[in-house]
């Protein structure tokens, strides 16, 4: 597993020079946004990881997860990754900034660290990308969109705790 | 959406200082709002590294056409969603390559191709405000997370520490395969009641 990403970049960089790219120069180009996509999103996370400092350190935070704790484990989640769970269709960068601070607290490789990875890999940020594209061509009835995108995220978050369940423990 | 963000920021700083006044530890609050623009720089900074090297490879990827050509191969597993499409039309080929892209992890190059579907799918779709059904497939499609390999979140999962990053990288794709199949039976389930035109065939 650890070979994915160079082996993946390899295949690329490969196919690159067979079809003749400059791919140096391509890589330059690539890299070049990428910066510019980290200044676009820098005051974004800047603002969300102080909302979600400030979250933690009243012991509000606390307060969220004791309350819904029962049912958390009720259904067998972490009851940490509840508020990530909670911003994870509204907010990419504000769930994760809750993704980093539950690393930190939990770590990478405990159970609510793991189920917060999967979780993070298998959900979008729904209600952004439904507003982005319909938000582009005008279209107001967005019919079973939302909904059929919400159950979407539900069993994405069952799905994790279920696998990383399977697969770890 | 941005609406509903201003809220949830605002909601979020009156109830932390809130509940710390009411629990007595402000000196913990102010603390955590002078560490949280470091915190906020050190993120960006371990995400920078990562982000630069991905979209330059990913940008390999575009240029040499190695996405189109991955997009060729997986438009005959779209098909089945989008029968009203003529396969060779604009709509249809914006559609793969947006999902290709994100497939991917190709963020940058998904959204245009993505916006340029839906602008594309409108035409079709007489220029109604009402969504037609390949409009709620395709936006479905992309709220689900589709991604062969997680880069960021795997080189964020190093910096925290992990062991093996991308050990999760199965139950990524099991519960990414799950959110897909129930978003798109309920968008079809839904789409085939309200038999919008020619109804749409559901075979998943």
């Amino acid at each position: 597993m650890s070979l994915v990403m160079p082996v993946f970049a390899c295949i690329i960089v490969i196919y690159g020079l067979f079809s003749r790219t400059a791919v140096f120069d391509a890589f330059l180009a690539g890299a070049r946004e990428g910066l510019q996509t980290l200044l676009t999103i820098a005051p974004t996370i800047t603002g969300l990881v102080f909302a979600v400092e400030l979250l933690k350190a009243s012991g509000a935070a606390e307060m969220i997860c004791a309350a819904v704790e029962p049912a958390a484990s009720l259904l067998g989640f972490p009851k940490e990754i509840v508020p990530m769970a909670l911003l994870r269709p509204v907010s990419g960068s504000g769930s994760g900034a809750l993704l980093i601070s539950l690393f930190e607290d939990c770590g990478t490789d405990s159970f609510a660290g793991r189920v917060a990875s999967v979780l993070a890999g298998s959900s979008e940020t729904t209600f952004y990308a439904t507003a982005m594209y319909f938000g582009c061509v005008n279209v107001k009835n967005i019919r079973h969109t939302l909904f059929a995108a919400l159950a979407a995220d539900f069993a994405a978050l069952v799905a994790s705790v279920i696998t990383v369940r399977l697969f770890f423990y | 959406m941005i609406d509903l963000l201003n809220y949830i920021w605002s909601g979020i700083i009156i109830i932390s200082v809130l509940c710390s006044i009411f629990l007595g530890n402000g000196d913990l609050l102010s603390k955590a709002m002078i560490d949280s623009g470091a915190s906020a720089v050190s993120l960006l900074m371990t995400m920078a590294g990562i982000l630069c090297l991905w979209s330059g490879i990913m940008k390999i990827a575009s240029e040499s056409g190695f996405t189109t050509l991955l997009a060729r191969a997986f438009s005959p597993l779209l098909r089945p969603l989008f029968p009203r499409l003529d396969k060779n039309s604009e709509a249809f080929r914006c559609i793969t390559m947006n999902v290709t892209s994100n497939l991917l992890g190709l963020g940058s190059t998904a959204t245009p191709f993505g916006l340029k579907a839906m602008k594309e799918l409108y035409k079709l779709g007489g220029e109604s405000d009402t969504a037609t059904n390949e409009m709620v497939i395709f936006v479905v499609m992309n709220t689900a997370s589709l991604q062969l390999l997680p880069s960021t979140l795997g080189a964020l999962r190093q910096s925290y520490g992990s062991d093996a990053p991308f050990e999760i990288i199965v139950p990524v794709w099991i519960s990414s395969a799950c959110a897909l199949f129930v978003a798109l039976t309920i968008a079809c389930v839904f789409n085939c009641r309200s038999n919008q035109g020619e109804a749409l065939k559901c075979r998943l």
